[in-house]
């Protein structure tokens, strides 16, 4: 049945999917926006490794797919928690409010 | 015979009073400076008593100071004749004057900087005279050109002081490069600096190589003794206390270059030219000096072109090759010299601080100890007989007359001009009326005993100390051809010289104006010292501030190795603030230019991999 689906509109999808992520990060203010945007290109990745991984009958893509997926997670913990503090202080998700590392 | 404790006494004073003194009273102060030093002519006395009749040097070598290759220099001391008159006149006339400076600095605050510093120059002065080699006597040399300098400028807080204290180091510089320069030529002609070395082989050397070392010394010599061309710090440098003026600038330091020149002999002897430069320079220094001395109206001033007129005498009597006439007259002249710039310092203590001889006058009456020790003294530099310097000027200008008859005749007009501005000083000093305002007060005994010792000194000294005698061993014999008719030719010069003094400032004092309208051209040039010290400001002083202002300041050291160096960090500044841009502090533009960077990054890996270069294959 895959086989019948060429491997380039997986990687179509992958990049279609990357470039949303890339979009939405830049172009959008909230910071919950931008997390969803950064977890949604470290998926279309996920995407072209597995899709690789099958393509090549190897495992490493796997591989990769699940170590990026641990470290989303992680991201997503600690990301999460930073993005709480920082409302909890500052009172906005506006990104472009958090800027006190400039000056 | 620990010949070390000599010198090492009065630095002893230096270290105890410089480091404790401001804790101490001043009797301690006193105790302590004036002792050390007496101390140290006592033990001068023992010393040369005990190595009596001192017909061959006395030398004692302590340790290896410099070992290197063929070099050996020793740290040690020596005395012979030579050396027991100049350590008599410093620590006798050192011991007077400290006496003296009790009472004169006793208003003055430093009071124990003033001692330590004065002890200090008593070490190296003694240093001076006591070295067994030329580098022992240049580190005396040196030291006594430090305390100069240190005591010029020890009313710190003026202006004029300060600067006469640079004046009197730079001008120094001169003349010791010039000694340094003859040293180094000694130890290449010699291979050693120890006198007794250096003038056994002398007569050996090349003429012209005893001339170049004679006419090195005679720089080093004409800074240090203030000779032309270098004469001008010696003026400028009464901005000093008078004790100072006394000790350093007439009695001793001053006259290190008649004695280092004079120690010299064996290399001067076979120099002719180099001594002939010498008595050339020493006429003409003391022809000069008197001719400015004759119209000062700062009584230090007419006595400080006086000293350099006299040690212009010095220097004819050594380039004459009658070094102990010189001598002699160094002696004497500590006495009568030190005596007047004590004196003067007498009368401008009692005037709390006048100077102006203008704003004196009859004060005979008023302070009679220092006019009558100040009349002793002048009588003796006026060359009066039977007083000391009668004998030594005379011994002077009769080697000077053998030399060339022109030198003496020079001579004796100077011997005239000399009785005549030292007798202008004493008459409108201490005759006719007082013109100033302060209360004049005698000074108190511990000022005027040693003024009455020197006076003493003054009169009987010349019959007394006859230096030419104890030194005849000592400097190769020279003709005695005694002339009555030139003794009694300078003899009428310097009375004449008092009698046109007495006429012209006593019995018509309007005569004295009356010639210097007359004379206007004259006059202006004599009291502005023939412009001297402008013709040097413009010629030396200018340029070398301006070429180090403009050239090596503002021009090197501001503009190119400070530019290097700002350039440097302000291409950093300028680069970083190009980059600071990228540092926003906004992630969005960090993201913005990663994905420029991958895309940038994209883009060059297809072109690298689809054109045909085959660059990344």
């Amino acid at each position: 049945m895959l086989t019948q689906v060429p491997i380039s509109w997986f990687l179509t999808l992958s990049a279609v999917l990357f470039a949303l992520g890339v979009a939405g990060f830049l172009f959008r203010r909230s910071i919950i926006t931008v997390f969803m945007s950064i977890e949604l290109m470290l998926n279309a990745v996920n995407l072209s490794f597995i899709t690789f991984s099958y393509h090549r009958q190897s495992i490493d893509g796997h591989l990769f797919a699940f170590f990026v997926m641990v470290v989303a997670a992680a991201e997503a913990a600690v990301g999460l928690a930073i993005i709480l503090t920082i409302f909890k202080n500052r009172a906005t998700l506006s990104i472009d409010d958090v800027d006190s590392m400039k000056n | 015979m620990q010949l070390w404790l000599i010198p090492i006494l009065p630095l002893a004073g230096f270290v105890i009073n410089g480091l404790f003194g401001r804790r101490f009273s001043k009797s301690t102060i006193n105790a302590i400076a004036i002792g050390s030093v007496v101390l140290s002519f006592a033990w001068v006395l023992k010393t040369l008593f005990g190595l009596a009749p001192l017909d061959s040097a006395y030398t004692e070598r302590y340790f290896t100071w410099i070992q290197s290759g063929s070099l050996d220099i020793g740290c040690g001391f020596a005395v012979d004749r030579l050396t027991a008159v100049m350590l008599l006149v410093v620590t006798g006339i050192g011991s007077l004057i400290h006496i003296y400076s009790i009472g004169y600095m006793a208003h003055e605050g430093g009071y124990y900087r003033f001692f330590a510093y004065m002890n200090l120059f008593m070490f190296f002065m003694l240093v001076l005279v006591l070295g067994a080699n030329y580098l022992v006597l240049f580190v005396g040399w040196e030291g006594v050109g430090l305390c100069s300098y240190l005591l010029i400028g020890f009313y710190f807080t003026k202006k004029i002081a300060t600067d006469a204290g640079n004046k009197a180091f730079i001008v120094n510089r001169i003349g010791d490069f010039g000694f340094s320069l003859a040293m180094f030529l000694i130890f290449v002609t010699f291979g050693s600096l120890d006198f007794s070395k250096v003038f056994q082989q002398a007569p050996g050397a090349s003429t012209t190589v005893l001339t170049t070392i004679g006419l090195l010394l005679l720089v080093g010599a004409c800074g240090k003794s203030a000779q032309l061309p270098l004469y001008v710090w010696l003026p400028d440098a009464m901005a000093g206390p008078t004790p100072v003026s006394a000790l350093i600038h007439a009695a001793t330091m001053v006259t290190a270059g008649v004695y280092m020149t004079a120690r010299s002999w064996p290399i001067y002897v076979h120099a002719p030219a180099a001594m002939d430069t010498m008595a050339v320079i020493g006429i003409a220094t003391a022809f000069f000096a008197a001719s400015i001395g004759l119209v000062q109206n700062d009584i230090k001033k007419v006595f400080a072109y006086s000293t350099v007129s006299q040690l212009g005498y010095m220097f004819v009597g050594v380039g004459c090759g009658a070094f102990s006439a010189g001598i002699w007259h160094l002696m004497t002249h500590a006495f009568f010299k030190a005596l007047l710039f004590l004196g003067s310092g007498s009368v401008i203590h009692a005037l709390s601080g006048e100077q102006d001889l203008r704003n004196m006058g009859g004060l005979r009456r008023k302070i009679p100890w220092t006019f009558w020790t100040m009349v002793c003294a002048a009588v003796a530099i006026a060359g009066v007989p039977p007083f000391s310097g009668f004998f030594s000027k005379d011994a002077i200008l009769l080697a000077a007359h053998n030399h060339a008859p022109w030198m003496y005749w020079l001579g004796v007009v100077t011997a005239g001009m000399t009785a005549f501005y030292v007798f202008r000083a004493i008459f409108l000093a201490f005759f006719g009326d007082y013109r100033g305002h302060e209360h004049p007060h005698e000074s108190p005994p511990v000022m005027w005993v040693p003024l009455a010792i020197l006076a003493a000194l003054s009169l009987v000294g010349g019959l007394l100390f006859k230096i030419p005698d104890f030194l005849r061993a000592f400097f190769p014999v020279q003709e005695a051809a005694e002339d009555q008719s030139l003794m009694l030719i300078s003899v009428a010069f310097g009375l004449t010289g008092i009698f046109v003094a007495w006429l012209l400032y006593v019995a018509k004092p309007a005569m004295a104006d009356s010639l210097a309208g007359a004379f206007r051209g004259l006059y202006t040039t004599l009291l502005n010292k023939f412009y001297v010290d402008e013709i040097y400001d413009a010629a030396v002083v200018t340029p070398v501030v301006g070429g180090s202002r403009w050239v090596l300041w503002k021009g090197t050291d501001a503009g190119l190795i400070d530019g290097a160096v700002n350039g440097v960090g302000s291409l950093a500044r300028g680069v970083g603030g190009v980059l600071r841009q990228l540092q926003s502090g906004n992630i969005r533009s960090y993201a913005t230019w990663i994905l420029f960077g991958s895309v940038v990054a994209i883009v060059a890996m297809f072109i690298a991999t689809t054109l045909p270069l085959g660059v990344l294959q």
